[in-house]
């Protein structure tokens, strides 16, 4: 990517690589430099006169590869008014993150190689994660008209990943044809799982609650026969398949079924639905207002055990800014999609690791590496924590606990499910390749960061 | 009561204050000055974002036979229809002071959120939201069963009411029709069943939500069978909307002949039913395909009755709501003691 690396060499005292025994880990010249037994390192330890070193204190801290999210909706171009590239990956960081996907459904569409190279651009002037642009599946997301995927593909934003998400691509000879065609530069479509005719005027999940409280329901089964589908489509083509936010206990049935037969299928959960559920909508909050909607108590736990037994390869956050007056309406007129950048790490600790079910080494996995992998970018990102690798890691704190609060989010957008509630664990320190985007817990505005090329600071939608 | 927006988890004690406090009101309702002072000074706004001109009319009538001013906004010619939201008009109402709001939105939830998101102070009457509650058609429901099967006020319905106080225990009321779509529906299965009444929802499965399980009653998908068979006191026919049925592959049934077949209301099934059973619906009715004309205008039809008890429950809900813990307003001389009887007759 453009940014140069940090010439400020880093020393994190006392870490612990993927939750496992302490070390202390160097950062220079935007790798990993040096591991060793803690105080085995000097600090400034083969660095020239006049580098400049600072020394972290990160006992008990732990160290994951840079998180990577495969589902982000930046919003740029178009609604900036809820979020911008710039605002976004900041948010990013924040979170952990030291790559995003960009999703598709900008205004204009990112359809073209022209409109992904430009949000590949803004993401490399924004400088605070690496921004990997997703292609349109079909023409402004219209489901009947295949985009340009090789141009898209032999853009310089290198799109291997296609989504028409908010939209499914529902016509099976489109769907089939779109996996038959990025196999030709190793594209993986990523489909947002939703038959349109069983989900019309659709606002929240059907059954006991939506039954009671008069909201048009988005049954299990619209989501559940578009993923048999597609992982029979993708069989019979020998396609690689990515499925978007699955929420259903059927939907990780199926995938489990389509793994079992060696079908070439991943698949991600939201943090919002590793944790909600329906019920929060009897209060008719629109902040609860999700597509895929939020599902029951038993959707939840069958999403939890298929992330812990690798049915689900990752968490994908569908981080989805909205401004304050597509929420503050009526159910019905309010938008769907929650933000989720800065609260998923948290979520995935509180859901999986603090109830024993997952390590940290497995939340690298569904949230660094399997992501990496999928959007394959694998080069760079969701590496190994080891001499030599990109300096691209997240410093954890497990022990701190947070409460939540929408309105002080690095996103430029309030919306959050998790307003008020106490979640655990904090980002302290977040590096793109050798260089903090986040310090001491708080987003590092400063040289690289939020700079463009030319080192001028950029007009971002900073809040 | 600050506000009455939905049945299901109103207590037994408060459904049948209503239902008293509506009797007393009905009460009033035959003398020749119909007018009571008690909310004189309040202002009450129908905010209706929904055509609707019986419920409308029917609580502007409440309002303005209890003094109160009454502010009527509907969609049509106001800034809503300029896209103002439903937060804005709530801020505005609040500026000007309303003491009530009696909404009806297309919106489920619409109610609670004027209730509850803050916007706004005054109390909150639910006439309609989307398809989850319309509490005081259940009530005005529930009141004219109570009036015809409790109270014994004859077949034209004037008799002395010799219900006050009772509920609706042991009494079978069949509630026919779109239950999927209607507020109607969902508000009379939770104040029915609280009072004490059993109830059985009749629908093809396509009208029936997915979920319906946890309500507190049965479903029959055979009206036939549930009129001969479980004998209802009372039929209650929803409106079907013509929309329903030209959905093309989304319609819920195969043709209005189909549904008049199975599901429609005439003489022949009237007559199945127990001599005291009555015949209701909300309205606007559809002659000829839920009901038809010789069961609608049948003497065991309480439907027009209907009508007219709906202005005496929404005077007993505006009351209940506005001066029914009040120390400013016109009642304010009572002191804590005076029974709402003698509030009324101010």
């Amino acid at each position: 990517m453009s940014s140069t690396p940090s010439s400020t060499t880093y020393v994190l005292r006392g870490v612990r690589p993927y939750g496992t025994d302490p070390v202390d880990v160097v950062l220079s010249d935007g790798v990993i430099a040096a591991i060793g037994a803690p105080g085995t390192i000097e600090a400034g330890e083969g660095q020239g006169a006049g580098a400049v070193v600072r020394e972290i204190q990160a006992e008990g801290h732990v160290l994951l590869p840079g998180l990577v999210d495969l589902h982000t909706h930046l919003r740029e171009p178009g609604r900036e008014d809820a979020e911008t590239v710039f605002s976004g990956t900041r948010a990013a960081a924040a979170g952990g993150f030291t790559a995003v996907h960009a999703m598709a459904n900008t205004t204009p569409t990112q359809d073209t190689a022209g409109v992904v190279e430009q949000v590949y651009r803004l993401g490399q002037e924004a400088g605070w994660v690496d921004v990997h642009p997703i292609g349109a599946v079909t023409v402004g997301l219209g489901g009947e008209k295949l985009a340009e995927l090789g141009a898209m593909a032999d853009s310089a934003a290198r799109v291997r990943v296609f989504s028409d998400d908010g939209k499914c691509v529902h016509d099976p000879v489109l769907m089939r044809r779109a996996l038959e065609y990025v196999k030709a530069f190793d594209g993986v479509v990523a489909q947002h799982a939703q038959e349109p005719r069983l989900t019309e005027g659709a606002q929240m999940n059907e059954g006991v609650v939506s039954a009671q409280i008069g909201l048009t329901g988005w049954p299990a089964v619209a989501e559940e026969s578009i993923i048999a589908r597609d992982v029979l489509l993708a069989e019979h083509v020998g396609s690689r398949l990515h499925v978007c936010h699955l929420s259903t206990a059927g939907s990780v049935e199926i995938v489990r079924w389509a793994k079992g037969r060696g079908i070439n299928v991943t698949a991600e959960v939201t943090p919002h639905h590793l944790v909600l559920t329906d019920d929060l909508a009897r209060d008719y909050d629109p902040v609860f207002k999700v597509n895929p909607p939020l599902r029951t108590a038993k959707d939840v736990e069958a999403v939890r055990e298929g992330l812990a037994d690798g049915t689900i390869d990752i968490v994908a956050t569908d981080h989805a800014p909205h401004p304050v007056e597509d929420k503050d309406c009526e159910w019905a007129s309010a938008a769907f999609g929650m933000t989720g950048l800065e609260t998923a790490l948290s979520v995935v600790q509180q859901t999986m690791v603090d109830t024993g079910r997952m390590t940290w080494a497995d939340v690298a996995r569904v949230l660094s590496e399997n992501p990496a992998r999928i959007g394959r970018i694998s080069a760079t990102q969701g590496r190994p924590i080891a001499v030599g690798e990109p300096a691209n890691l997240t410093l954890v704190d497990p022990a701190a606990t947070r409460a939540i609060d929408g309105r002080t989010q690095v996103t430029a957008s309030d919306n959050t499910p998790f307003q008020g509630m106490e979640l655990p664990g904090r980002v302290v320190a977040t590096f793109l390749r050798g260089r903090a985007t986040v310090l001491d817990g708080a987003v590092v505005d400063g040289p690289g960061n939020g700079t463009g090329a030319d080192g001028k600071t950029l007009e971002g939608a900073a809040r | 009561m600050k506000h009455l927006l939905t049945t299901q988890g109103l207590s037994k004690d408060d459904a049948i204050l209503l239902l008293d406090t509506s009797a007393q009101m009905a009460a009033t309702q035959s003398r020749e000055n119909k007018k009571l002072p008690t909310l004189r000074g309040r202002t009450v706004v129908n905010l209706f974002y929904e055509d609707s001109t019986r419920t409308r009319i029917s609580f502007e009538t409440a309002a303005k036979r209890l003094s109160a001013d009454v502010i009527n906004f509907s969609a049509k010619g106001s800034s809503v229809s300029k896209g103002e939201s439903l937060k804005d008009t709530a801020l505005t109402l609040h500026a000007m002071g309303a003491d009530a709001v009696v909404v009806r939105h297309s919106a489920s939830g619409a109610a609670h959120q004027l209730a509850h998101a803050g916007w706004l102070d005054a109390g909150v009457l639910n006439a309609g939201d989307g398809m989850h509650q319309h509490p005081t058609q259940a009530l005005l429901d529930a009141f004219t069963i109570r009036r015809h099967l409790v109270g014994n006020v004859g077949d034209d319905g004037r008799g002395p009411d010799s219900s006050v106080g009772a509920d609706l225990a042991g009494l079978r009321i069949a509630i026919v029709g779109d239950v999927l779509h209607s507020r109607v529906a969902r508000s009379n299965v939770y104040l029915l069943h609280t009072l004490g009444a059993e109830v059985t929802l009749v629908a093809p499965p396509t009208l029936v939500p997915v979920g319906v399980e946890t309500w507190p009653c049965r479903v029959s998908y055979h009206l036939d069978e549930t009129l001969e068979q479980w004998q209802p006191d009372a039929v209650m026919m929803l409106r079907v909307q013509r929309e329903r049925m030209s959905g093309g592959s989304g319609a819920f049934f195969p043709s209005p002949m189909e549904y008049s077949r199975k599901f429609g209301f005439d003489a022949r099934r009237l007559a199945v039913l127990p001599d005291h059973a009555i015949v209701m619906h909300p309205g606007p009715m559809n002659r000829g395909l839920e009901i038809s004309a010789a069961a609608a205008d049948h003497p065991r039809s309480v439907i027009v009755e209907q009508v007219a008890n709906g202005v005496a429950v929404r005077m007993a809900a505006l009351y209940l709501l506005l001066a029914g813990d009040d120390s400013t307003g016109s009642t304010s001389s009572n002191t804590g003691s005076t029974s709402t009887d003698e509030r009324i007759a101010l």
